[in-house]
């Protein structure tokens, strides 16, 4: 058969009604449950098909669960339930790949009426999201601590950086890296002693998530770099965002951290 | 033009090939990998779902490549949705393809089920009719598979709570037909038998009867939970989340009675025990095949 005719038949093959029938009471619960299915010898299938929609939602909302650990412990159980239930219903995942799911979470926590007292909660939530980006992320190796030290100082302003797979910067205006902490340790959670916006630096130059405070104008310069920026540029940025920004130490903290695998200087 | 010589690029595997002829398994979760490291004699092998492993780097792969350089590793897909309606997701193919390359699985398998549609994806093993259409659908799926990873794989029979009413065949003949079309084997899965039988009224042991089982690649066994349909009368629930129930390790020890040591993995994925509890019930399973395999031999010297 010639190609054209093979691809005709292809595409003429029968359309297959099920899947499209057995899907739109699974997320929504004022949908009937669907006529093409019945429980053996004719009888009802309300309960049966109900088997599949909880398997849904409980299922999604586990995952949520599982991704925002802090968050959950900071509303509690029935309230995250409840919330996650309703993003789930929303935004269900579009990927097999359950942990890619919930970058949606934290808009939608910021616009949850019942969390407005809660403020900060979305910024735990984005602190979470980038924590898993950053758990499966590619293994590579950080730039090593004197990596520095080989370009000649009138070209290091030249100077434009490899971002480490895993480094993400979440910003706050609030203090989402203390309360991301201390809702993620074991212990009883302890008393929030300040009330400062904190920036985040995530990492992961080994095997395990790092979650630092960024110092004053970090968040402007490690985005400045992430983005391309040459060094000089992003030292200009930062101080534009905060003019307490110090370049040194936070130059020295970017390579302990790891949030970058490779340096590169331009010719001329 | 002169053409490139052609190589073939043979590359060395990167993990020994271990046999998990007649052994017994269990599922691979992270807060068993101390117990199981430390464990002079675990289990025969160790089964993974291959979606939990599909992420760039990190802890998973540095835990699975731990495993695999030890033991055998199953790699079970959870997502393909072989049994949707629309084509196969590429990328998730290739995803899968990366892994069966990476960590060289002894055994591969998916499900008879789907879990996407358009491009919502529900995390569920959702039922699909029994048909000539779906047949070849489903035929297609699997030899799509198969091509792409450059292997056959098994295919799991599913649990269900639901029929649908325009089913011709059932769901023996359909998964025979399957092996006929496309050369997979099959996964069967004992605690599916009988929750599928309970729950639609049929006998697990006429199904078994009616099952391929020299196709059997490997063998599920896992807990199941008990509720109600809508008359009342019971409905079992693929939970995963106890230990193998009394009928379904009867049905077990006939299967392999009649088909001989099979592979078997126990699965356990939620409600999640201690190491030892999992490891008890693989050493049960263990148990069981070793006695007919035992017996086999005596039979074949006695012959």
């Amino acid at each position: 058969m010639p190609e054209r005719v093979i691809s005709l038949a292809k595409r003429g093959r029968g359309r297959l009604a099920y899947a499209g029938a057995f899907t739109p009471p699974l997320l929504d619960p004022e949908v009937e449950e669907p006529g093409l299915i019945a429980g053996p010898n004719g009888k009802a299938a309300k309960k049966r098909y109900n088997v599949y929609r909880n398997n849904v939602t409980v299922s999604l909302v586990k995952a949520l669960a599982d991704t925002f650990p802090a968050t959950r412990r900071i509303v509690g159980e029935d309230f995250f339930r409840a919330m996650a239930r309703i993003h789930v219903r929303q935004t269900p995942p579009t990927s097999p790949l359950l942990f890619e799911y919930g970058r949606g979470f934290a808009d939608f926590i910021e616009n949850f009426e019942h969390a407005r007292t809660l403020p900060y909660l979305a910024d735990v939530a984005r602190i979470e999201r980038a924590w898993l980006d950053a758990y499966h992320a590619a293994d590579t190796g950080p730039l090593k601590p004197d990596a520095l030290a080989a370009i000649p100082p009138e070209k290091l302003s030249q100077a434009t950086f490899t971002a480490h797979p895993a480094a993400r910067v979440v910003r706050s205006r609030f203090p989402a890296v203390t309360i991301f902490a201390l809702n993620r340790q074991d212990g009883p959670v302890g008393r929030l002693e300040t009330a400062d916006p904190e920036d985040g630096l995530v990492t992961r130059p080994e095997l395990e998530v790092i979650v630092r405070r960024l110092p004053p104008g970090g968040a402007a310069f490690l985005e400045g770099l992430m983005a391309g920026k040459p060094l000089g540029e992003a030292v200009v940025a930062a101080l534009e965002d905060d003019e307490r920004f110090v370049p040194a130490a936070n130059i020295a903290g970017m390579l302990e951290a790891g949030a970058f695998t490779a340096v590169a200087v331009s010719e001329g | 033009m002169i053409g490139m010589p052609v190589v073939d690029r043979v590359e060395a595997a990167r993990f020994p090939a271990f046999p998990v002829h007649g052994s017994a398994g269990a599922s691979l979760k992270p807060e068993h990998l101390v117990g199981i490291h430390a464990d002079p004699a675990p289990v025969g092998f160790f089964e993974v779902h291959a979606e939990n492993y599909m992420g760039a780097g990190g802890p998973p792969h540095a835990a699975l490549a731990a495993i695999r350089e030890r033991w055998p590793v199953s790699l079970h897909g959870v997502c393909m949705s072989i049994g949707g309606a629309q084509p196969l997701d590429k990328g998730h193919l290739q995803r899968f393809k990366s892994l069966v390359d990476r960590y060289e699985p002894a055994l591969v398998s998916e499900h008879l089920a789907w879990s996407t549609h358009e491009t919502t994806y529900f995390n569920d093993l959702l039922p699909l009719p029994y048909t000539q259409a779906t047949l070849a659908r489903v035929a297609e799926h699997i030899e799509e598979m198969q091509e792409a990873i450059g292997r056959p794989i098994l295919l799991e029979n599913p649990s269900t709570y639901v029929v649908f009413k325009e089913s011709t065949m059932g769901e023996t003949e359909f998964l025979s037909a399957l092996v006929q079309r496309t050369g997979c084997g099959l996964l069967l899965d004992v605690n599916n038998v009988f929750v599928s039988a309970t729950n639609h009224g049929y006998s697990a042991l006429e199904y078994l009867a009616d099952f391929p089982l020299e196709h059997v690649g490997e063998i599920h066994l896992a807990g199941h939970a008990e509720q109600e349909d809508d008359e009342g009368a019971l409905l079992l629930i693929d939970s995963h989340d106890g230990p193998v129930a009394d009928a379904v390790w009867k049905l077990y020890e006939i299967v392999i009675g009649r088909r001989g040591p099979v592979p078997t993995l126990v699965e356990w994925d939620s409600d999640i025990p201690d190491w030892p509890v999992l490891k008890a019930e693989a050493a049960a399973a263990q148990e069981i095949l070793d006695r007919y395999a035992a017996s086999r031999e005596r039979g074949a010297a006695n012959a």
